[in-house]
C-alpha cells in the first residue's frame, strides 16, 4: 500500500512542478466551450439547453489531451521498466498512474466547469450536478486513458490513434453524465436512476481497466 | 487430450490450416454460390412486396444479414483474441486480425443499406436511433482495431496488444448497446418503424434466413481467403528477413 501511496505521491509532485499539462489541459477546455458557441450562435437559450453536452464533450477532449503522458516519460527514460521490476504488481501500478492523473487533470477540469457553465447560460440549479456528475465521471474517464496509452506506449502517433480508441469506449459515461444533468434542469426522468449508472460505470471501470492496463504494459515492456 | 483438443492444437501449425483451408474453400464457396443466387432470386422475383413499403423492403433482404455479420464479425474478432491471449494459438491472431476488415465492410455497408433505406421510409438518411448509433459505434471499434493493427509493426506484438482492445471491446459493447437506448428513449421517444413490429411472414422469412446463410457463408470464405493470404505474407515477410539477414552476414565477411 505504502509503495502504491508513494507511486500516487510521486506523480503528482511531477505533475505539479511541470505544471505544463494542467494547465495545458485547463486552457483547451476553455478554448473549446468558448469556441462553440461562436459556432452555434449567442443564443443564451440554445446554449442552455446544450450547456450539458457541450461541457462534457470538451471535458472528454480535453482530458484526451492529457491521457497519453501518463506512461509516456516513464516509459522514454526507463523508470517504468524499474518500477515495473518493484513489488507492486503491474495492476496497482496502472491504477495508481490513473490515480495520480484523475487526481492532477480530472479534479481541476471539474472544479473549472462551473465557471465555464457561465458562460454556456446553465441554470443555477444544475452547477452542483454538473460538479457531482463530473467528479464521479472523471476516474473513468481517466482510467480508461490509462488503458489507451498502455495500449499506444511507444508508438510515434500514439495521441490520434488514441482518440480512436479511447472515444468510443467513453461513450456511456458521456451520456449517463449528460442524462443525470438533464434530468435536473429539463426532468422528468429521475437523477437518481442515470446517476447510480454513472457511479456503477466508474467503478467497474476502475477495477477493470487496470488489468487490461496492466497487459498492455507486459506487451510493451518485454 | 480430447478430440476437440487434439484438432485445436493440430490447427496451430499454419501448414495444416492451409491444407484443411484448401479442402474447404471450393466446397463452401459453391455452397455460397448457390445459396446466393437462391437466396437473390426469392427475394427479388418470389417475395411478395410490402404493402407499405413497396419494392425499398426489398434491401431488407441485404440490410439484415449485414446487420447481423456486423454483430458475428466482432463474435469472431472476440473469440478469436480470447484463444491468442490465452493459449497463444498462432492461427488465432491470423484469424482475429483478417475478420477485422471484412466485419468492419459488413458494418459500413448495414450502415449504408440502412441509410439507403432510411430515406423513402423515415424520409431522411440518417435518424439517431438506438440501433443505428450503437452500430455506428460498433463501426468506430472496428476502426481502433484496424488503426492500432497497423500502428504496431511487430505482428506478434499488435496481435496482442489487438487481442487486449477486442476483449475491452467486447466487454463495453453490451454497455454501449445499453446506454444508447437509455439515451435515445430520453430525448426522443419512439418515433421511428421498428422492424419488428409486425411478425414477418413465412414468405418473407424464407428468403431472408436464406440471404443471411449466404452472406454468413460468404463472410467464412472471405475469411478463410484472407487467412491464407495473411499466412503467405508472413511467410514472405520471413523469407524476405532471412534474405537480408544472409546478405548483411556475406557483406559482413567480405569486409
Amino acid at each position: 500500500m505504502s509503495a502504491f501511496m508513494s507511486l500516487i505521491a510521486r506523480d503528482l509532485r511531477l505533475a505539479w512542478r511541470e505544471g505544463g499539462a494542467i494547465s495545458t489541459a485547463l486552457g483547451f477546455y476553455l478554448v473549446v466551450v468558448a469556441i462553440l458557441p461562436l459556432g452555434l450562435g449567442p443564443d443564451l437559450n440554445l446554449l442552455a439547453r446544450i450547456a450539458p453536452g457541450i461541457l462534457w464533450v470538451a471535458l472528454l477532449l480535453a482530458a484526451l489531451l492529457s491521457v497519453d503522458r501518463i506512461f509516456h516519460n516513464d516509459h522514454e527514460d526507463g523508470t517504468l521498466e524499474i518500477i515495473a521490476l518493484g513489488p507492486l504488481p503491474l495492476e496497482l501500478v496502472a491504477a495508481a498512474k490513473a490515480t495520480a492523473h484523475w487526481i492532477s487533470i480530472g479534479i481541476p477540469l471539474t472544479l473549472a466547469a462551473p465557471i465555464l457553465a457561465l458562460l454556456l447560460n446553465l441554470p443555477a440549479e444544475a452547477f452542483w450536478v454538473l460538479v457531482l456528475t463530473m467528479a464521479t465521471g472523471t476516474p473513468a474517464i481517466s482510467f480508461l486513458g490509462a488503458l489507451g496509452a498502455a495500449l499506444t506506449l511507444g508508438l510515434g502517433r500514439g495521441g490520434l490513434l488514441l482518440a480512436l480508441l479511447i472515444l468510443p469506449l467513453y461513450t456511456p459515461v458521456l451520456i449517463f453524465g449528460v442524462a443525470a444533468m438533464n434530468a435536473v434542469i429539463t426532468g422528468p426522468s429521475p437523477f437518481l436512476s442515470s446517476y447510480l449508472i454513472l457511479c456503477a460505470i466508474t467503478l467497474a471501470t476502475v477495477v477493470l481497466a487496470p488489468i487490461a492496463a496492466a497487459a498492455a504494459l507486459r506487451l510493451n515492456l518485454n | 487430450m480430447t478430440q476437440a483438443e487434439g484438432t485445436f492444437n493440430r490447427l496451430a501449425n499454419p501448414t495444416r490450416f492451409m491444407g484443411l483451408a484448401s479442402t474447404i474453400l471450393p466446397w463452401l464457396t459453391g455452397l455460397t454460390a448457390i445459396l446466393l443466387v437462391a437466396g437473390l432470386y426469392l427475394a427479388f422475383f418470389v417475395a411478395p412486396e410490402d404493402y407499405q413499403q413497396g419494392h425499398t423492403v426489398k434491401i431488407m433482404f441485404i440490410h439484415v444479414p449485414f446487420a447481423w455479420l456486423a454483430m458475428m464479425g466482432y463474435s469472431v474478432i472476440a473469440i478469436a483474441s480470447i484463444g491468442s491471449l490465452i493459449w497463444r494459438h498462432p492461427m488465432a491472431d491470423v484469424a482475429a486480425k483478417t475478420a477485422a476488415p471484412i466485419g468492419a465492410c459488413f458494418t459500413l455497408l448495414a450502415l449504408i443499406t440502412g441509410s439507403l433505406w432510411g430515406k423513402p421510409m423515415w424520409g431522411t438518411y440518417w435518424v439517431w436511433d438506438a440501433r443505428l448509433t450503437s452500430v455506428l459505434l460498433l463501426f468506430f471499434l472496428y476502426l481502433g482495431l484496424m488503426a492500432l493493427w497497423q500502428a504496431i509493426e511487430e505482428p506478434s506484438r499488435a496481435g496482442r496488444a489487438a487481442a487486449i482492445l477486442a476483449i475491452v471491446g467486447s466487454v463495453n459493447i453490451p454497455i454501449i448497446k445499453f446506454s444508447v437506448d437509455w439515451w435515445n428513449t430520453l430525448h426522443q421517444p419512439a418515433s421511428v418503424v421498428k422492424l419488428d413490429g409486425p411478425a414477418i411472414h413465412s414468405s418473407i422469412l424464407i428468403p431472408l434466413l436464406i440471404m443471411a446463410a449466404a452472406f454468413t457463408c460468404l463472410f467464412f470464405v472471405l475469411h478463410l481467403m484472407a487467412m491464407r493470404t495473411e499466412v503467405l505474407r508472413r511467410r514472405v515477410q520471413a523469407l524476405r528477413l532471412t534474405h537480408v539477414d544472409a546478405a548483411g552476414a556475406t557483406q559482413g565477411a567480405r569486409a
